[in-house]
């Protein structure tokens, strides 16, 4: 491929010449992802979860279909169509190992590139929308997540959808209406799980599709970087085939060490051995806890134990568990400071932690029964977090002094020019 | 800058060890993309039950001389005549070469009485005529398709119609005096 006088690409290839010329695929995929897509130079490793979240989706997708190919979406079959596909399809047991735990990645993945985008300040302008469209694929992946969940018909399927199905009852006046809706019936039955598998083939096409937006809002201005500056000149940029083609290879390598570690040695780690007991509506297993993944959320849910005016506590634990994640639509707007990067926030950069943790210790709670300490831990936790978004950003822009922003992003690394002053 | 000079220098070494680290990576990038794929190609092979259901056993006693019965294997039916030694004798009789698909009735049975064949035609799979005694046999005493007219001799090879080869007998094998497994 070299450049013609007009400046459009011309290729060698006449099959490709042919091609281009009636759909202009190459180019268009060079100038996506090819040597025509200028990236900052100084991407560093966390800005890797991007791709491997996408990849991810793609390997849900594709084991998802083929598992479809061999399960009974029916209350009767459901639970030994999963042990019919883990023990007489051809490598049915790789499958579906790959499939829960490759949930279990999505999830990681996501959440890394979350908090490396809170880290970073990559949700300020002009990356509102960017951001705004994440939040809605971690809403989305958070329904399919929970819906699959359901499937295979075990325990802790069953009453997880019983439990975060009948949250909806909290909701005055049209609540059980919303609920009986939900279920098709009067409890979680066949028709809640074959609705159920209907959605949950679908709604990652729409994730696939909001993921596409939200790679078009990212190419509109580029990638955030490190030092949370704009580029200002292509000596800021390199790229991104075969800079950050090769280093997108290597990191999926590594997630795929990861998958493999899961899947060939601790495939069962991450899920509830009750889930091997077949669903039973009349008998409740003595702790219900939904995926690692939702244990935060579960946290605050149960955190609530008091009403609050004229809103009772079990919607009050409704509105916060929902409003943790609905907080983050408003980010952009809550962080008033002007600087980008943590790194140039000191005083920001230690409460970017504390959420860290403040997070890991809500999805440890979780996990426990909401008890005496575990209780009062979770609400404290709870409290923190929405302290966080809703009061200390919004001040922590106004009162904190930010650390000087270097001049260009290839200023730290290159020589600075001749002309300019040494010390000062 | 000297090291542009040296590079220059070492083209064809620098270009020969790209290409082969092109060359690495995409035999890398298709072995682990065909690692990945393989599984879930094979997936839709028949599973371990499917291929445990692969043999039927049959009972062959009860079938009278003259009678035959029908059972499903592999989700076929599967025709078990108990020829009588006039229908043998007309199938050893007839000369090869008047045949579309010339297959000696030796080599279609085991024991010479009982005829095992696949009951679907050879021509578009519908199920042939013949099994119960009130049923059109065709002009050869054997099975009528009545789909496209295919007519089937006693030993089940076709003599007339579409039908391009003769009923296919299946893998059988006699486990006892009057037991055989399909499969």
């Amino acid at each position: 491929m070299s450049a013609s006088p007009s400046g459009r690409p011309e290729y060698s290839n006449a099959v490709v010449r042919w091609i281009e010329y009636r759909l202009p695929v190459f180019s268009a995929a060079n100038e996506f992802m090819g040597t025509d897509y200028p990236a900052p130079r100084n991407l560093n490793y966390w800005w890797n979860f991007g791709s491997l979240a996408g990849v991810a989706l793609v390997l849900q997708i594709l084991t998802g279909i083929v598992l479809a190919m061999h399960y009974t979406p029916h209350v009767d079959y459901a639970f030994q169509s999963v042990e019919h596909i883990m023990r007489n399809v051809n490598f049915g047991w790789l499958l579906r190992y790959a499939h829960a735990n490759g949930a279990s990645l999505f999830f990681i993945v996501v959440y890394i590139h979350l908090f490396r985008g809170l880290y970073y300040g990559s949700y300020k302008a002009p990356r509102e929308l960017l951001w705004m469209l994440g939040v809605v694929i971690l809403l989305l992946m958070m329904a399919t997540a929970f819906m699959g969940y359901v499937l295979p018909w075990g325990q802790m399927s069953f009453w997880a959808a019983t439990v975060i199905t009948n949250l909806f009852s909290a909701i005055p006046l049209v609540g059980e209406g919303i609920v009986t809706w939900l279920w098709g019936g009067f409890s979680v039955d066949n028709p809640t799980l074959v609705r159920f598998y209907a959605l949950h083939y679908l709604l990652p096409f729409v994730i696939v599709g909001v993921v596409v937006l939200h790679l078009l809002a990212l190419h509109q201005h580029g990638s955030n970087n490190p030092l949370g500056i704009d580029k200002k000149s292509p000596k800021d940029s390199l790229p991104f085939h075969p800079y950050y083609t090769v280093k997108d290879l290597f990191g999926l390598g590594v997630f795929m060490i990861v998958l493999a570690l899961f899947v060939f040695y601790a495939p069962n780690l991450l899920g509830h051995p009750d889930n091997y007991i077949p669903a039973n509506p009349l008998q409740t297993p003595p702790h219900i806890v939904p995926e690692w993944y939702f244990l935060p959320y579960y946290a605050i849910l149960r955190a609530i134990t008091f009403d609050v005016l004229f809103i009772p506590a079990k919607l009050l634990g409704v509105i916060l568990m929902f409003g943790s994640i609905i907080v983050l639509f408003f980010l952009p707007w809550l962080d008033t400071s002007p600087v980008r990067s943590s790194r140039f926030r000191p005083v920001y950069k230690w409460f970017f932690w504390v959420l860290v943790l403040d997070c890991l210790l809500l999805g440890y709670l979780g996990a426990h029964p909401p008890e005496g300490t575990y209780v009062t831990l979770a609400q404290i936790g709870t409290a923190y977090y929405f302290f966080h978004f809703l009061i200390l950003l919004p001040l922590l822009g106004k009162l904190e002094r930010p650390r000087p922003l270097p001049r260009s992003i290839s200023e730290p690394v290159l020589e600075p020019a001749p002309s300019a002053t040494p010390a000062e | 800058m000297a090291e542009m000079a040296t590079s220059q220098e070492h083209g064809d070494e620098e270009g020969t060890r790209r290409d082969f680290l092109y060359l690495v990576t995409g035999a890398t990038a298709a072995v682990g993309t065909a690692a990945l794929v393989w599984p879930m190609v094979d997936s839709m092979n028949p599973s371990a039950d499917v291929l445990a259901l692969a043999s039927t056993e049959v009972d062959l006693t009860g079938i009278e001389e003259g009678m035959a019965i029908t059972v499903t294997w592999r989700g076929k039916p599967v025709f078990i005549r108990h020829r009588t030694p006039e229908e043998i004798q007309a199938a050893e009789a007839v000369p090869l070469d008047e045949l579309r698909d010339p297959q000696p009735d030796s080599a279609r049975v085991i024991e010479p009485q009982w005829l095992v064949m696949v009951g679907v035609c050879t021509h578009l799979g519908c199920v042939p005529l013949g099994q119960a005694p009130n049923d059109p046999k065709g002009d050869y005493g054997g099975w009528f398709c009545p789909c496209h007219g295919s007519h089937y001799d006693t030993s089940g090879r076709v003599r007339r119609g579409p039908a391009p080869v003769n009923l296919v007998v299946p893998e059988y094998a006699f486990t006892g005096d009057n037991l055989i497994r399909i499969g």
